[in-house]
């Protein structure tokens, strides 16, 4: 079930678009902020309840990078692996974060603290490399400094 | 703030809807998100008088996610209010009932100071009902998306604000007639709307005289890559690619050699050293075989392969096709595919021709958008420009710079 207070936002944000539909979008993304991801029964729920079928509202949930239809960690990383980055040393970014955690991009660390994917290019171009974790941008990192960036996410 | 809002106090008091479309006509200001189109020739399709369809839609398109690309984030987190602003002045011209800012996701300080900026426009009148005691009313809502290239495509857009997956629309009918919700929609880049402010407080001949050349006013240029200073500059239109990157971008890191440059984003043909002099324009940089794009550019060292960098541009656009026309969906991946062999080690000389053959399939009338267009564009000059590097890869199997 939805709960009251999911609904209420989802309501609250109801009245930008002249369709009910129009909001399914928004309402994705207020169910993954309590929820982390949208599970199946997720996506059941908040179609009955936007009054879309299932198959419907998965067709845009799948369609988005930023709606996570499987579970993810506790923080997830995003690497801007676009051009500018991939000049300015992506790969060696790439490189200490699977090592330091052990996951590839894709995978989501054993202890459930760290989701690592790719993303495509963050708009901070002249700050590159560049990645975020969860809503923070992190620019002109350095490989070596990797481990203590990553401390601050528990 | 020193004259907030006062081009909007102008002309709801002022200037009539047609009078302010053609301002932004005579100041020749053109769209800065790519494409070039004029923004006043925009505005004077939306069917206007008392018959004319309601709800108009006014959207911002604030979507920057062509690789290489990082102007709108500086006016977005710099000074919303310059937004919201021309947005609202544009809505005035065509007279729309609602507006939205269609943001990516990334930016979450823009959209913070965004919301806050809306809210503070509402409290001051300049939005909702009857705006500076005016018979003039307006809406605006924030769009945070989900994330996707695709989005950036005016059609896929509209698409994603109404919920649905961000595929192009057939044109015609155009937007300015049947968009948002069938409804007639105007879609503007950041850049251009922060504008119209400018041009309605100075005038059209003030905002003509600022560029170097006959296409008017400034550009926010940027460059990125292995230069000395990267960064983002608001300067005259039509400012050298040389004055970029040597005067305001220090030039090269040290050791390195200019190769050369993607002049627009992602999605435009490379430059080189021989086209240094060229204005960063629309009409010049076309001249030069390529698009002045989103004027954001990517500079390649001579320690950076180019192959390489033509397989992360095919890579990007082959994720981020949308699948809905088959040029597209299954041209790009194989683009990459071939790229990727060829970088690799494994490419044969005949892949040099299959390349080819895909700039031409993938080119200009054979899809539903741009997108793979725009994905030909680098590829094709980089074929042209580098091919001896193509050919050594192939030769060597190997890639050089590895």
């Amino acid at each position: 079930m939805l709960s009251e207070e999911i609904k209420r936002e989802i309501e609250a944000e109801m009245h930008h678009y002249p369709r009910k539909q129009g909001v399914c979008i928004e309402a994705l993304k207020i169910v993954q902020r309590h929820r982390a991801w949208v599970s199946d029964e997720s996506l059941r729920e908040l179609a009955e309840f936007l009054e879309m079928t299932p198959a419907e509202l998965d067709s845009v949930a799948t369609f988005y990078n930023k709606i996570f239809r499987r579970p993810v960690g506790r923080n997830v990383i995003f690497i801007c692996d676009s051009v500018s980055c991939w000049i300015m040393g992506y790969d060696r970014v790439r490189e200490g974060v699977t090592k330091l955690l052990g996951i590839r991009l894709g995978e989501t660390s054993a202890d459930g603290r760290f989701t690592l994917l790719p993303n495509v290019c963050l708009g901070a171009c002249d700050h590159a490399p560049v990645l975020m974790i969860n809503d923070d941008t992190h620019l002109d990192v350095e490989p070596a400094k990797m481990e203590s960036l990553l401390e601050e996410y528990k | 703030m020193a004259g907030g809002y006062a081009s909007l106090r102008r002309v709801v008091r002022e200037m009539t809807p047609q009078a302010v479309t053609a301002l932004i006509k005579d100041s020749n200001l053109k769209g800065r998100g790519g494409a070039g189109f004029p923004t006043g020739m925009k505005w004077s399709f939306v069917p206007m008088g008392d018959d004319a369809t309601h709800p108009k839609y006014l959207i911002a398109n604030a979507d920057e996610m062509e690789p290489g690309t990082f102007k709108d984030r500086l006016l977005l987190e710099g000074d919303p209010h310059q937004l919201i602003e021309g947005m609202i002045v544009g809505a005035y011209a065509i007279q729309a009932d609602v507006t939205y800012i269609f943001l990516r996701w990334a930016y979450r300080l823009a959209a913070e100071r965004l919301q806050r900026a809306i809210a503070e426009a509402y409290a001051n009148n300049y939005l909702g009902r009857n705006i500076c005691g005016s018979d003039f009313s307006l809406e605006m809502y924030l769009h945070v998306s989900a994330g996707r290239y695709m989005c950036g495509e005016e059609t896929g857009l509209l698409n994603a604000l109404e919920g649905k997956r961000a595929t192009p629309r057939a044109k015609p009918p155009f937007p300015a007639v049947s968009g948002l919700w069938g409804k007639p929609t105007v879609v503007n880049n950041v850049e251009t709307l922060c504008n119209v402010p400018h041009i309605v407080n100075h005038g059209a001949e003030w905002f003509k005289s600022l560029s170097h050349t006959g296409e008017g006013g400034t550009k926010i240029y940027g460059v990125s890559g292995k230069v000395k200073r990267p960064g983002a500059w608001e300067l005259p239109l039509g400012t050298t690619v040389r004055e970029l990157l040597e005067e305001h971008a220090g030039g090269v890191r040290d050791g390195l050699k200019f190769r050369g440059v993607i002049p627009g984003g992602a999605s435009t043909e490379f430059l080189l050293e021989q086209h240094l002099d060229v204005k960063m324009d629309f009409e010049s940089v076309q001249k030069a075989g390529s698009r002045l794009g989103t004027g954001t550019m990517i500079v390649m060292d001579d320690k950076t392969c180019p192959v390489g960098l033509v397989l992360n541009l095919e890579r990007f656009f082959a994720q981020e096709s949308c699948g809905w026309c088959t040029p597209c969906r299954e041209g790009l991946p194989w683009t990459a595919k071939v790229l990727q062999a060829i970088e690799n080690g494994d490419g044969q000389p005949i892949d040099m021709q299959r390349l080819a053959l895909h700039t031409k399939l993938l080119g200009p009338g054979h899809t539903f958008c741009a997108l793979a267009p725009g994905a030909m564009e680098p590829l094709q000059s980089a074929l042209n420009y580098f091919r001896d590097d193509f050919e050594r890869h192939i030769r060597e199997r190997r890639c050089p710079w590895k």
